[in-house]
């Protein structure tokens, strides 16, 4: 590893510890009085919302293709958890253990059905993806709907509470990271490759199916986890909240921050999923809200607030401390 | 000419779309690092031509061989991966990628590096990657564009694109290019400075080329072999000199 990219990833691992200290200071020490394990909830699902939006952002950012039935996804990842985390109520296995088992759990079972999706979706060109993922969505919701395993139609609950916000931060590192990592190796070039031209792609000895499949399924997989995290703080749950309105919200997130932009979908989920709760008095004009916001943004800004601009923490600090060697990217 | 088995070897390759025979009877060889021109009248089928020996379409007739392997059904990218490169009539780089980014992903196929020592950043990743980053900039270097490595492709000027395309050709280490009107939409200079790339990457890399080419000066002047065809059918095959006053193929141009 070359010497400067050590340093840069020391410094941007002490970035996240220090986000992680403040989060701690602002939930733990109990500055925030009574309405502390609100804002701990809001902060919660704005971490969910994050591995939803940065993965939903690998399809339609990085790889060009629509996903519009990611919440699909996620449903799939909250449905498999619960069920395997009820099945293992009565053990005494350790709440983290168990939080990691529904994480993995949710994980492999998305990834694949994001794979069996992937596979026939990714092989045509053009827009087929985006209809295909509508259809699964819809599917699985109804489907869900209809077992007897998954509540059967009423609300599947008694789900342990293992989502714990500090386990929750973690994991969205973690999940955000690999990402990253994924998007700035010769996969995510490839990738980048295949959504700028596929035929150029495929000319320069690119298997554009395997590729598109291979981000599609990690895709899907991390909406599972993001899922399996929601099943373990909400506790309990209907199919009919991960519809269509769901997919549609969080590409909508994915849009406003800038496809192709990972600073862009944490920002963008961040604000995008605290906002409601903080304005709740015009909760109800949300939706009228975000079509405005979006179609501003579509005007003013086509490729989203942020483009495909990524924050790093690096560029930060040569500009405080006048350092310019000439910054590499990094988050 | 070599006789040993030859780079690119095609017989009768064929093509019908419905009822239209768009390349028929298409016979072809190319020997070790030789340059043989495509030219004939627009429409004649000469891109489809590239299209099948590249994989785009699937030969509805005939063979063609990459130094004696069979080629038919193979997909495009498992042709790159034998060795036929291309370039396009029009340029198709990756826009919004960096100068050096579109030389790299041409690079991907030689690379090994699997998906979990990228996501732990492994030194298997590092060293292939440092490796990747040197060559991808010494190919850049030898089209005099190392400087501009960090640009975003779409802002390069038409003719750096061109040689840019054709360094990502280079990068994927075939033994068969194929450039499709690589001389298209240039002035006199960049011609010029084209025909150095093209001569200075024969003698460096040691393949064989076939071109597509509408500026006769260009095809007459580095040629060796010149075939022409005309409503998908072979009409004359030679040196420059013959082919040039073959009446066939003075008809073919214009007009009887």
């Amino acid at each position: 590893m070359p010497k400067n990219k050590k340093v840069e990833y020391l410094i941007n691992f002490v970035g996240i510890l220090a986000v992680f200290g403040i989060l701690v200071f602002f939930l733990d020490t109990g500055i925030l009085g009574k309405q502390v394990n609100y804002i701990r909830g809001i902060v919660t699902i704005a971490l969910l919302t994050i591995i939803m939006v940065t993965s939903l952002n690998l399809t339609t950012g990085f790889m060009g293709e629509f996903s519009l039935g990611h919440a699909g996804f996620m449903s799939i990842g909250a449905y498999s958890s619960s069920i395997v985390t009820l099945a293992l109520a009565d053990s005494n296995i350790p709440n983290m253990l168990l939080f990691i088992i529904a994480i993995i759990v949710g994980a492999v079972v998305t990834a694949i059905m994001g794979f069996l999706v992937g596979i026939p979706a990714l092989r045509l060109k053009g827009d087929y993806l985006a209809i295909v993922t509508v259809a699964v969505a819809e599917i699985v919701r109804v489907a869900f709907c209809n077992f007897a395993i998954t509540g059967g139609g009423k609300t599947l609950s008694g789900i342990k509470k293992l989502s714990d916000v500090h386990y929750v931060y973690v994991v969205m590192i973690i999940c955000v990271v690999i990402m990253y990592m994924f998007i700035r190796s010769r996969f995510g070039r490839a990738v980048k490759a295949i959504r700028e031209d596929y035929i150029a792609a495929s000319s320069s000895g690119i298997n554009v199916t395997n590729y598109k499949v291979m981000t599609f399924t990690i895709s899907a997989m991390f909406a599972g986890v993001a899922g399996a995290i929601y099943a373990h703080y909400m506790t309990a749950m209907i199919p009919n909240t991960f519809s269509f309105m769901k997919s549609s919200e969080y590409l909508t997130m994915v849009i406003l921050g800038g496809s192709g932009s990972f600073t862009g979908s944490i920002i963008g989920a961040s604000v995008l999923s605290a906002l409601p709760e903080l304005l709740r008095d015009f909760a109800s004009y949300r939706m009228l809200m975000y079509s405005v916001v979006l179609v501003l943004v579509m005007i003013f800004r086509p490729g989203g607030i942020f483009g495909t601009y990524e924050f790093s923490l690096i560029r930060v600090l040569k500009k405080v401390f006048g350092k310019n060697k000439g910054g590499a990217d990094n988050e | 000419m070599s006789k040993e088995a030859p780079v690119l070897q095609a017989k009768n390759l064929g093509i019908q779309f419905g009822g239209l025979k768009a390349v028929n009877n298409f016979d072809i060889e190319i020997g070790k690092s030789e340059l043989v021109g495509l030219i004939g009248p627009n429409g004649a089928g000469k891109t489809t031509v590239f299209n099948l020996l590249t994989g785009v379409y699937q030969p509805t007739e005939g063979t063609f061989f990459l130094n004696g392997e069979k080629m038919n059904g193979k997909l495009t990218h498992q042709v790159v991966a034998a060795g036929i490169a291309r370039t396009f009539q029009n340029i198709r780089l990756f826009k919004k990628l960096s100068v050096i980014e579109n030389v790299k992903v041409a690079f991907n196929k030689n690379m090994k590096y699997s998906m979990v020592s990228a996501i732990l950043r492994t030194r298997k990743f590092w060293k292939e990657e440092e490796e990747i980053d040197k060559k991808a900039r010494e190919l850049l270097a030898l089209f005099h564009m190392e400087h501009l490595a960090d640009n975003i492709a779409e802002n390069l000027p038409y003719g750096q694109q061109r040689k840019l395309e054709i360094a990502r050709a280079l990068a994927t280490d075939m033994k068969l290019l194929l450039l499709d009107e690589p001389a298209a939409g240039m002035n006199p200079t960049e011609t010029g400075e084209l025909l150095e790339a093209i001569n200075l990457i024969r003698e460096k890399f040691n393949i064989s080329i076939l071109l597509i080419e509408h500026d006769m000066s260009l095809v007459m002047n580095i040629c060796e072999r010149i075939v022409v065809i005309d409503y998908g059918e072979i009409i004359a095959k030679g040196t420059p000199e013959e082919v040039s006053k073959n009446p066939k193929v003075i008809a073919a141009y214009l007009g009887e």
